[in-house]
């Protein structure tokens, strides 16, 4: 092979593989969940979640995720929830996993929602035992964070498979919050929930769309 | 100027020697006086705290101390360049290099003297002062401040800093606040993976490992606020652990307390009785 050969096939390899590393690292940053905005409510908007102990589909279906209800009542599989500034969001959360328990208590108490509490399956509390704690959803730039109590360990009828519906075991929390100004703040679950990895915090914990996400006041 | 410089009918070695000298004495004068009264004043991390006053003289000293370094190379690379620089049309070999004991054994004894003065200093700055500066010094400090101290349990989890304090009643928060004017004692460990609590503007910077117990201390020495951030990469929302924390008045902090009780109430109530260090339970599923 001629030296002009030879460096036109190592330009040509090399041309090859920085556009294959930009294609994977735009790929890599454009992998974001899909946005779901918020059904309108009177005074702001009403937030519908479920959580589920098995997504049931790949790519993970054994994963535990979120999911979010869209104002025509259909569930989607994503964690970045569109709201209104300076308004009220009224949240309804679905929880039909089981308990794991918080690591750190401290997130055992609500903060931030108005009255500092919400109701588990209409009871009003500003507190859960942190042993009963399946998720909890947090937004901690907006010093919000709500425990979510889990389904008994030995419930009939619990839900394998997402979306999850209302017939099958779950417990219903309710909380309302008042946002601020636009930006995106994250939003994530601080009880350490991800089965089968090291120390509950791999997997579903590090991936938006499933434990984490982005709650985009506009 | 070139042709003037070449070994063969330049200057004798001495007058290059001098010329030198001359030019690196007066670039070190210059660069050392602003090292010290220019930039130094503004260097990190400040002036906050007892610690971080005693890191930015520390950072002064260090930086003066590079300067004559950094313009002996700089010099002797920029004159032998210009001086020494063979002419257009001669090709010829420079004169055969046979040592020169005498700068071999100064130069040796010079930094052998610069590191060892440096680390007799830097044990002196972390022992002596009693202070440990401002690093984690693990769960058995060597340098302990007299006097009373404020103790702050400082938790790192994936993403969130709050701050344990045992003195009332264990209750704890997500700002961190302290004292004024008073020696605080923290100790710093973490429920999950290593992270690392770094008080930016307090001089403060201690590693958080989960069921270990890393003590630092820090006098504030004015109110005002500072940043908290996490300084080793701990995942996904690595970026997003930071926080803002507050040094009060002491009536301020003693107000701020009492406030902090009432609101964290219905959670103190469930945490487990203080310790140094927590191991990551529950692990009832996941792990």
């Amino acid at each position: 092979m001629s030296v002009g050969a030879k460096a036109l096939a190592i330009g040509c390899a090399t041309a090859l593989a920085i556009v294959l590393v930009a294609l994977y690292i735009v790929d890599f940053l454009a992998a974001t969940p899909s946005t779901v905005k918020a059904a309108s409510a009177p005074g702001g908007a009403r937030l519908t979640l479920q959580t589920v102990a098995s997504y049931g589909h790949s790519p993970h279906p054994d994963w535990v995720s979120y999911l979010v209800q869209d104002g025509g009542g259909k569930w989607h599989h994503t964690t970045v929830f569109k709201v209104p500034a300076h308004s009220l969001v009224h949240v309804t959360i679905y929880q039909y996993d089981t308990a794991t328990g918080l690591r750190n208590p401290f997130w055992s108490q609500v903060r931030g929602t108005v009255g500092g509490s919400m109701t588990v399956d209409g009871k009003t509390m500003n507190a859960l035992n942190p042993d009963l704690a399946s998720h909890t959803f947090a937004i901690p730039d907006m010093g919000i964070s709500v425990p979510l109590k889990g389904v008994a360990d030995d419930a009939k009828n619990q839900c394998s498979v997402a979306p999850c519906p209302l017939s099958q075991a779950h417990t219903t929390v309710t909380f309302t919050f008042r946002t601020g100004k636009p930006g995106k703040y994250r939003w994530q679950c601080f009880v350490p929930c991800a089965a089968s990895f090291i120390f509950g915090n791999g997997g579903p914990m590090q991936s938006p769309g499933w434990m984490d996400g982005y709650l985009v006041v506009a | 100027m070139a042709s003037e410089a070449l070994p063969s009918g330049g200057p004798p070695e001495r007058v290059h020697g001098r010329r030198l000298f001359v030019i690196w004495a007066a670039l070190t004068v210059v660069g050392v006086l602003l090292i010290v009264f220019v930039a130094g004043p503004h260097m990190p991390p400040g002036n906050f705290s007892q610690e971080a006053r005693d890191q930015r003289h520390i950072n002064i000293l260090l930086a003066a101390l590079a300067v004559p370094v950094l313009f002996g190379v700089w010099t002797c690379l920029a004159y032998i360049f210009t001086t020494f620089r063979q002419g257009e049309g001669e090709l010829q070999d420079g004169p055969p290099v046979r040592g020169h004991p005498r700068l071999q054994v100064v130069w040796v004894v010079a930094t052998a003297a610069i590191v060892l003065s440096l680390g007799a200093f830097g044990t002196e700055e972390l022992l002596g002062s009693a202070k440990g500066a401002g690093g984690g010094q693990g769960p058995d400090p060597l340098a302990v401040p007299a006097g009373q101290k404020v103790q702050v349990q400082v938790i790192g989890q994936q993403w969130a800093w709050t701050f344990r304090y045992p003195a009332y009643g264990g209750v704890e928060t997500s700002q961190l606040a302290l004292p004024e004017g008073q020696t605080t004692e923290l100790h710093v460990t973490s429920l999950d993976v290593s992270h690392s609590f770094w008080a930016i503007q307090l001089g403060v910077k201690a590693d958080a490992i989960p069921g270990n117990d890393n003590v630092a201390f820090v006098t504030p020495r004015h109110t005002g606020s500072f940043e908290i951030r996490c300084a080793e990469l701990c995942g996904l929302w690595h970026g997003h652990m930071h926080n803002t924390g507050v040094v009060m008045t002491q009536a301020g902090f003693a107000a701020w307390i009492k406030q902090q009780q009432a609101a964290n109430a219905p959670a103190t109530k469930t945490l487990p009785p203080y310790s140094t260090h927590y191991f990551p339970d529950p692990i009832r599923r996941a792990g």
